[in-house]
């Protein structure tokens, strides 16, 4: 069965108490160093953004089927999975970031969580609680809960389509035995 | 459109199209784990493939052991356990290359596994080294070289490219570690970020193959993707030599894109070194001569070759290391090792007070020749002095010939020649 080219839900932006978008969120503010001994998901939910100023409380507020907003370079830093695999543990539908540290996407990519580059996302007028949909393939982003549509996203690649439709990487390892 | 070199290797390894920003599946002719990540390569092929064959091609796929060789810490031996266990159970046997072989991305050099043109990946961060042999070597996560060794294919995002065209011929005391320092001083440790690199001019021309090591070497520390050096007709032989085999070399199109192109004259270039704690910072070693050192250590990918310790070897002959200094040697591989030996390198090493220690990485990463304590200050050939990389003191990377003249005087000392 396929999944959804098309998600919605209600998103999370991620801004600070000024509604400024907090930029550089690394590794270490998404998932403390102090918990990489953790490797069960559904253990790691609980710590995400513990090291984050005024977003400590994220897990209880997350709802299954959110979806993400966060500014510039976020992930940078370390390598570590978990920094992703916390979102997936709350059910995070996916994320979408004006930018990305480099290791972060692919470790993003590679858990199958759509990850999108929409480098103009915090300029518009999003508000955590709106609803929005977005459209993988297209890039299409409509914020359902004012009807007016955003700026676009960078379309999901075919690399990136095929693993988040296997599951994960290794998923689509298996189905290409 | 024209293409960059990268663009051209990545084209040769895929059908989809090859432009900057596009994520392609590209196939890798050499997939490895080494000592650090290896384990959790085998757990993870273990966990999510637990019935199925694990290795697309035993041929193909190797482990290196070099970071922690022999093993001093239980879990180092642990963790060799299972990658050789897996790696006598699922690949060819020459494939394993155990604890006494040394550094694995030289090793794929010395033994034609890695030639140029082709892709190559494993758990070093610093394996983008290959672009000295004009092949693209990436490090990667355990979880993508698991998928590699499973599948013989990685996805990855074609980078953009820039070129850095340095002419000049430095200081006769300054040498192709001078040259790295003299880039990262220019760009910083972002000046690449996310971009592989094409080097050019008669200063990289006229660098041999263990100078073209050094300058590929610490582009990780520059932030950068790979830094492809043309292979020139030494190259060329070296790897046929090694690898019978033939090879393509690809040399970008006139008018392929770069993001940026720098231009750089080191002409009489002085010798220089990085104080802590970043690689970039880098200033004169004059300027901070007379700064009295606890040890000296030559090593590592950057600066292990037989050129480097033959060069040190010529330095300190004769002569004895300063009492306060320590001064740790470690080939980077088992053929460099040999090469001393033969030559009574070794001997000349030992009369001078040196400290020999079999191949390896040796000095990062908690390697087998030990690390710097607090307020140790310690000048190295490696390629990071970041706080804790190599211990609790203070790390300054410099040449080794910079090395050698600061073991022998006991302080930072400029290397006369
Ligand atoms: S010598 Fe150091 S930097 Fe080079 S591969 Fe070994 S651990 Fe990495």
């Amino acid at each position: 069965m396929k999944k959804p080219t098309t998600l919605e839900g209600r998103v999370i932006v991620i801004k600070d108490q000024n509604g400024k978008p907090i930029d550089d969120i690394d590794t270490d503010m998404i998932f403390h160093n102090k918990h990489l001994h953790i490797t069960e998901l559904n253990e790691m939910g609980q710590y995400t953004f513990g090291n984050l100023q005024g977003w400590e409380s994220f897990p209880e507020k997350a709802k299954s089927g959110d979806i993400l907003i966060v500014g510039k370079n976020f992930g940078a830093g370390s390598s570590r999975q978990q920094a992703v695999d916390c979102f997936r543990s709350l059910s995070i539908q996916m994320i979408v970031g004006e930018s990305f540290g480099a290791i972060y996407k692919r470790n993003a990519i590679n858990s199958g969580i759509p990850l999108m580059i929409a480098p103009e996302i915090m300029i518009d007028d999003l508000k955590t609680g709106d609803n929005i949909k977005i459209n993988l393939i297209t890039g299409e982003i409509f914020n359902v809960s004012n009807n007016r549509s955003l700026k676009s996203a960078i379309p999901l690649s075919k690399v990136q389509l095929d693993i988040y439709q296997a599951g994960t990487l290794f998923d689509y390892g298996r189905k290409k035995e | 459109m024209g293409k960059t070199i990268i663009e051209k290797i990545i084209a040769d390894h895929t059908t989809e199209d090859v432009t900057p920003g596009n994520i392609v599946w590209m196939g890798i002719d050499v997939r490895s784990a080494r000592d650090f990540g290896g384990a959790n390569v085998v757990k993870n092929l273990e966990a999510y493939y637990p019935d199925q064959s694990k290795v697309d091609d035993p041929e193909k796929t190797f482990f290196t052991f070099d970071c922690v060789v022999p093993a001093k810490t239980i879990g180092y031996a642990e963790n060799q356990q299972i990658a050789r266990v897996f790696a006598r159970n699922y690949l060819a046997r020459k494939n394993l290359f155990d604890v006494d072989a040394g550094i694995g991305s030289h090793v794929m050099i010395e033994k034609g596994i890695a030639v140029p043109g082709t892709t190559v990946v494993g758990t070093d961060s610093h394996l983008n080294i290959l672009g000295a042999i004009g092949s693209f070597g990436q490090g990667m996560g355990d979880q993508d070289i698991a998928f590699a060794f499973k599948t013989g294919i990685t996805w990855f995002e074609v980078p953009e490219s820039m070129t850095i065209i340095i002419e000049g011929k430095p200081a006769s005391n300054a040498f192709a570690k001078d040259v790295t320092l003299g880039v990262l001083q220019e760009i910083g440790s972002k000046g690449s970020l996310g971009k592989a690199i094409e080097f050019y001019g008669n200063t990289v021309e006229s660098l041999d193959l263990a100078g073209r090591i050094t300058l590929a070497s610490m582009v990780t520390e520059m932030g950068g993707i790979i830094g492809l050096i043309t292979p020139n007709k030494e190259v060329i032989h070296y790897c046929q030599n090694r690898s019978n085999k033939d090879f393509a070399i690809h040399k970008a199109d006139r008018d392929a894109i770069y993001t940026e192109s720098l231009e750089l004259d080191f002409t009489n270039l002085e010798p220089l070194i990085a104080l802590p704690p970043s690689p970039a910072n880098v200033k004169p070693v004059s300027e901070v001569a007379g700064k009295p050192v606890d040890s000296v250590i030559v090593a590592s990918c950057t600066n292990g070759r037989y050129e480097d310790l033959a060069l040190v070897a010529k330095m300190v002959k004769g002569k004895k290391i300063h009492t306060d200094v320590m001064m740790k040697i470690v080939p980077a591989t088992k053929e460099v090792y040999a090469q001393l030996l033969e030559n009574g390198l070794i001997n000349i090493l030992f009369e001078a007070g040196a400290i020999i220690s079999n191949p390896g990485c040796g000095g990062c990463a908690a390697g087998q020749i030990g690390m710097t304590g607090k307020g140790e200050v310690q000048v190295s050939t490696g390629n990071r002095n970041f706080a804790g990389k190599q211990g609790a003191g203070d790390t300054y990377l410099a040449s080794p010939a910079t090395a050698a003249s600061t073991a022998l005087a006991g302080e930072i000392s400029v290397p006369e020649l």
